[in-house]
């Protein structure tokens, strides 16, 4: 694990390998978002209950998804981070915020908007919408943290101690609609249960989350590349690929 | 096709949820790619001057 961590962590290395992963993620996404957007548009039928507004879910349901996933990622780095102090990992927590302020965003938003014409109010404050704008808030706290110090490492530490404690978050909105009566429903896909969800959404709602999953990996590559390249400015292997470039 | 838009008429949530996601998901690609040429600018300049 260790050794896993140095060698893919290691700035030059990281550099290199990330550059490929960046480019056909960035070409997987738009394929998929293309046969996902199709199927949810013309494929998927209306909800016999929800009507069109159905198709809101084909984008809130990935965007929530990845508010989740993309902290457990942030606060994983930041363990790499305060354990093993790989300057990757110090920089991914930065990216990570960044993107998943705005897919906490989009999944507020639209939710949002499905609630207006389903709840009959754009907002109510239940235990899973409460605990998602408690996760935008974090966010903002971890990029705030971030950029607060000087020192851009220190800055990165203290940044990975709030991602870390604000875990105790992530299974608070994934379970808050198990554990106090939220308008929010209940889970369709994730339980161990079947899916109570007919194939015909469930293809269009996973191409969707694959599709997000993809974006968020291809950008977060994108952009930890660019600040590896200024924090490493003066390695002798940047200087060099920088009159690469030029 | 006006049916298709009309969205059995939750038309302004179904296209306002597409639309702000959409832009969102281009502002952030358009983000990073000014992160990522600022980033080189200032580098290049760097190099310039030494």
């Amino acid at each position: 694990m260790m050794q896993f961590i140095h060698k893919y962590g290691s700035p030059r290395y990281y550099y290199q390998w990330s550059r490929g992963w960046q480019k056909w993620l960035a070409i997987i996404t738009v394929a998929l978002l293309a046969i996902g957007l199709y199927q949810s548009f013309f494929v998927a039928p209306p909800d016999y209950q929800q009507g069109e507004t159905v198709r809101i879910m084909y984008i809130h349901v990935p965007a929530a998804w990845m508010s989740m996933f993309v902290y457990m990622v942030m606060a994983f780095s930041g363990i790499v981070a305060l354990v093993w102090r790989i300057k990757v990992a110090e920089i991914v927590i930065g990216e990570c915020a960044v993107l998943g302020a705005s897919f906490t965003a989009m999944a507020l938003i639209t939710g949002m908007l499905w609630g207006k014409p389903m709840w009959g109010t754009y907002w109510v404050w239940d235990a899973r919408l409460t605990s998602e704008l408690v996760l935008l808030f974090l966010y903002f706290g971890v990029i705030a943290l971030h950029g607060a110090f000087d020192d851009p490492r220190t800055g990165a530490k203290a940044a990975a101690i709030l991602a870390i404690v604000g875990i105790i978050n992530i299974p608070i909105i994934k379970y808050s609609v198990e554990w106090w009566n939220t308008l929010h429903q209940g889970p369709s896909v994730t339980k161990l249960d079947k899916p109570s969800m007919h194939i015909s959404m469930l293809i269009p709602l996973l191409i969707m989350a694959i599709a997000f999953k993809t974006f968020f990996l291809s950008l977060l590559f994108m952009r930890s590349r660019a600040e590896l390249l200024s924090r490493e400015k003066n390695a002798s292997w940047v200087k060099e690929i920088v009159k690469e470039m030029s | 096709m006006k049916e298709f838009f009309a969205m059995g008429g939750y038309a302004f949530f179904v296209w306002t949820s597409y639309a702000i996601v959409a832009f969102l998901m281009i502002a952030n690609v358009v983000m990073a790619r000014m992160k990522r040429k600022k980033i080189i600018r200032e580098m290049q300049h760097l190099a310039e001057e030494s």
